[in-house]
């Protein structure tokens, strides 16, 4: 070992090491002129303020733990919704990018190029002040199909209500695990005897007929209910049952789905693209169908480039849905790194669980896509 | 006469097809252009879902007509080509045709046609369109938040200054050429410092930073004159000791009284805002987010493991958390972390926060670029006995930023677009004033004008700002 390498690693770790005493020295006096000492049992007290949207029952008298699950799962059903509509309209976006027909492809371009350089933050304004703000109050609305319900306070849509719900569930888990036993002896019936077994429509078809017998057998038993409206004062009127979505959930989800799907647009364009033609022709000339040359030859080597790019795509929406402080949907960011916050003045404690718990969703998902590239990633020889 | 077989359109009747399927073609566009722009419904004595659907039908079966390969007409070709391949194909266009013939009317109404832009208060909106007023009235808070009217052209000045200065590099002649690396890198971040944290803020010219930041530049400016031997060490002890010498020793109280330009009125940066504060934080961000970046990748693929574990901690700790807390840290979290007596500005916390964050992904990027350098070019570089820094700055960096001009292009977008973000800690630039100007209760309404205003803004400059990133990286292509 010679100096010239020990000599700039010593003096990066007492510079970091500076800074990260400085730092706590000076939050401990500062701590200590305002009387807080720090420690996370505040967690465990109850934390006095209500939240307008929760999927778990909450109110002021929960302890302030419970208002940050209440913020993780909001930010999680938003994330989740967001990733689903992302999806959909990335890919066909991004086919449209592929098309030759040139009107189709244009629009498609033009509708990537507009919303990936507008920044998120304004799209979401666009939508929760200016655009949902058109729509009619609860007493002018027109149903959409009789029972959807799209106003100003929100979108009102109708609900199951549910007899027996775990049979059903259990009937969806065991065609899952049916599933994926047909996946295993299909591979294997086609290493062994070359035959391809048609595992698409078999699966879907489990997935259906399962349920259905749940229905005519375990006693399973769904109804509708749809929003009915209601007066509350003279002029004041809403929809009672089914389910509301706020306006604050719809514009987020809307204007996250919109602005990511550009960038998976672009993932699954280049994916494709990326798939070289000798390969689709290779394959046709062995005589595979040009279904058989999508499925066995296109899609595997189109994933392998389409897959690492979307996932930090999916990432970078999770972490976007933070904005949604902007607008006061209480996600993770309002409900604990805000209010709670205001109420505890315990900045440093919240201000390091938030970005611990994105830290650790983002940590974990990197390392199980570091595990994926290393799966898929070409073997070569 | 060829029996006519409309269920495929041969060349041998190329006329009749022809012109029936473009006269079906023509009547369907026309009785969409008629609904849409004059509200006439020609076909209105069909019944309902057939008048809908009828355009849509007549268009299709015209497509199909015209569908003739080798037609030997050039226009038709094309347009058989590229719009009109196949029935799902023909299908599809005609109904992006008639969403656009469709979409115009309102669109332009709003704009334009029945939109108001005279006067200057809101009784003048009266339309049904737009109100351009609101925007025009609004105007200079917009573009300069809270500065005060008067003072305003300092920031004007400040950004013409900037602009003639940053395009030096379009007019340099050969024999500067190469001292344009340093002047962007150096000397330009350093004038524009003077400009807009002095003559935008008109505050004294020399506080404590300024002493840190002249030793900076003289040791750097020095240290081009040392032998490589000796720069690792002389980096170290000399600018430490000029920090010192300038601060203890050297003109203290005799600067700061120099340095106060008592013509210019103090603006604190809490009143700076709108388009310029856009600016102003995209600009420092990209200047320091750049450099940081880059060490941060070389220092995760040194082979020196503290190094290269500090650094890899720092990127994967930045990127893994949303920026929006990264900001609620600098404004509740930082404070704590200060002495009581020290006090960093609002805008100086955002900044510094926002580079650090931008730094962990544009390092990212450039880490890309090194790891597709083939490893060859390091041994080469290696056996010509270059050393590490050598090496990295004459053979490795340019090749490695080279190929990734479009990532460093897209981080620098999103750094772009996360500008509004700070109004977290209470700075409002554009998308801030838009909401501020919005609750103004004698403009109450006008929230669409706004966003529209400043989506077309935005977009003009994130589109000219990904159209000259393609430009350089279709200029520094080299073949490998």
């Amino acid at each position: 070992m010679n100096i010239k390498k020990i000599l700039p690693q010593l003096l990066t770790l007492l510079a970091v090491i500076l800074i990260f005493g400085f730092f706590s020295y000076n939050a401990q006096v500062n701590m200590e002129n305002r009387g807080i000492t720090f420690g996370y049992g505040f967690l465990s007290q109850e934390s006095s303020f209500d939240v307008q949207f929760s999927l778990i029952e909450y109110d002021g008298s929960h302890s302030y733990f419970r208002a940050y699950l209440v913020g993780l799962l909001n930010t999680i059903l938003v994330s989740v919704i967001g990733i689903i509509f992302a999806t959909i309209i990335g890919v066909v976006v991004g086919i449209a990018r592929l098309s030759n027909n040139y009107l189709i492809n244009k629009t498609a371009a033009v509708y990537v190029e507009f919303f990936r350089n507008i920044p998120l933050l304004l799209q979401i304004f666009f939508w929760y002040f200016a655009a949902l703000r058109a729509l009619p109050l609860p007493q002018d609305t027109e149903p959409m199909f009789g029972v959807f319900f799209l106003t100003i306070k929100g979108f009102f849509v109708p609900a199951f209500v549910w007899n027996n719900l775990d049979i059903f569930i259990y009937s969806i888990i065991a065609a899952v695990i049916s599933i994926i036993f047909v996946r295993i002896y299909a591979k294997k019936k086609q290493e062994n005897e070359g035959i391809q077994t048609p595992v698409l429509s078999i699966s879907i078809g489990l997935l259906l007929i399962l349920p259905i017998l749940s229905f005519l057998f375990g006693g399973v038993d769904a109804s509708v209910e749809v929003p009915v409206i209601k007066q509350l004062s003279q002029s004041g009127f809403t929809y009672d049952g089914g389910i509301k979505l706020p306006p604050e959930l719809i514009s987020l989800a809307l204007a996250l789905s919109l602005y990511t799907a550009t960038f998976i647009a672009e993932c699954v364009r280049a994916g494709v693209q990326g798939v070289s033609k000798g390969q689709k022709e290779a394959a046709a000339s062995i005589g595979l169908t040009p279904n058989q040359v999508l499925k066995l030859v296109v899609m595997p080597q189109a994933l392998r480039i389409i897959i690492p790019p979307t996932t930090n795509q999916y990432l970078n929406l999770t972490k976007n849905s933070s904005l949604a402080a902007a607008i006061a949907y209480p996600d993770l960011v309002l409900v604990f790194a805000g209010t709670a916050l205001m109420q505890t003045g315990r900045a440093i404690e919240i201000v390091s669980i938030t970005m611990l718990t994105y830290l650790s969703l983002s940590i974990s998902i990197s390392i199980f896509m570091n595990w994926y590239n290393k799966k898929i990633a070409i073997k070569e020889k | 006469m060829n029996k006519l077989n409309f269920l495929q359109p041969d060349k041998n009747n190329f006329n009749t097809y022809l012109y029936t399927g473009v006269i079906l073609i023509a009547l369907s566009i026309f009785t969409v252009f008629l609904n849409s722009f004059f509200n006439r419904d020609l076909i209105s004595f069909l019944p309902g879902t057939i008048s809908f659907f009828l355009p849509l039908i007549l268009g299709f079966i015209g497509l199909h007509l015209i569908r003739i390969d080798y037609s030997g007409y050039k226009f038709l070709d094309s347009v058989n080509k590229n719009i009109n391949t196949n029935n799902f194909n023909a299908f599809l266009s005609l109904l992006i045709v008639f969403v656009i013939i469709k979409s115009l009317p309102p669109i332009l109404s709003w704009f334009i046609l029945d939109a108001n832009i005279a006067g200057d208060s809101k009784d003048v909106c009266t339309g049904s369109g737009a109100c351009w007023t609101y925007i025009k009235i609004w105007f200079n808070r917009f573009m300069y938040g809270m500065y005060p009217n008067p003072e305003q052209w300092r920031i004007n000045l400040s950004f013409i200054a900037l602009a003639f200065l940053g395009c030096v590099g379009f007019f340099a002649s050969e024999k500067f050429k190469k001292y344009l690396t340093l002047y962007y890198v150096v000397v330009y971040p350093i004038i524009a410092f003077f400009f807009i944290f002095f003559f935008i803020s008109g505050g004294p010219i020399f506080f404590d930073f300024s002493y840190g930041i002249i030793a900076a530049v003289i040791s750097i400016v020095l240290g081009f004159f040392i032998p490589s031997k000796f720069k690792m060490y002389y980096f170290i002890i000399v600018p430490i000791t000029f920090y010192i010498l300038l601060k203890y020793v050297f003109f203290y109280e005799e600067l700061i009284e120099l340095g106060k330009l008592e013509a210019l009125e103090w603006v604190e940066t809490g009143a700076w805002g709108g388009l310029s504060l856009t600016f102003i934080v995209s600009f420092f961000c990209l200047i320091f987010c750049f450099p940081i970046g880059l060490f941060l990748s070389l220092g995760r693929r040194s082979d020196l493991p503290i190094i290269k574990y500090i650094s890899i901690g720092m990127i994967e700790f930045w990127r893994g958390v949303p920026l929006i807390t990264v900001l609620f840290m600098s404004s509740v979290m930082f404070p704590m972390f200060l002495p009581e007596d020290l006090f960093i500005d609002k805008l100086v916390r955002v900044i510094i926060a926002i580079s650090l964050f931008e730094a962990a992904y544009v390092a990212e990027v450039i880490r890309g670029g090194l790891q597709a350098l083939p490893r060859g070019q390091y041994d080469a570089a290696k056996s010509l006995g270059m050393g590490y820094w050598k090496m990295h700055i004459l053979v490795i960096l340019p090749q490695a930023l080279k190929l990734v001009i479009p990532g460093i292009a897209n981080t620098f977008l999103a750094l772009v677009k996360d500008t509004p973000l700070i109004f977290v800690v209470g700075l409002l630039e554009i998308v801030g004033m838009l909401n501020l100007a919005k609750t103004n209760p004698e403009w109450l309404g006008f929230a669409m004008e706004g966003y529209v205003f400043a989506s077309v803004l935005f977009f003009i400059i994130c589109y000219a700002m990904s159209k000259y990133s393609y430009n350089l990286e279709q200029k520094y292509k080299t073949e490998r």
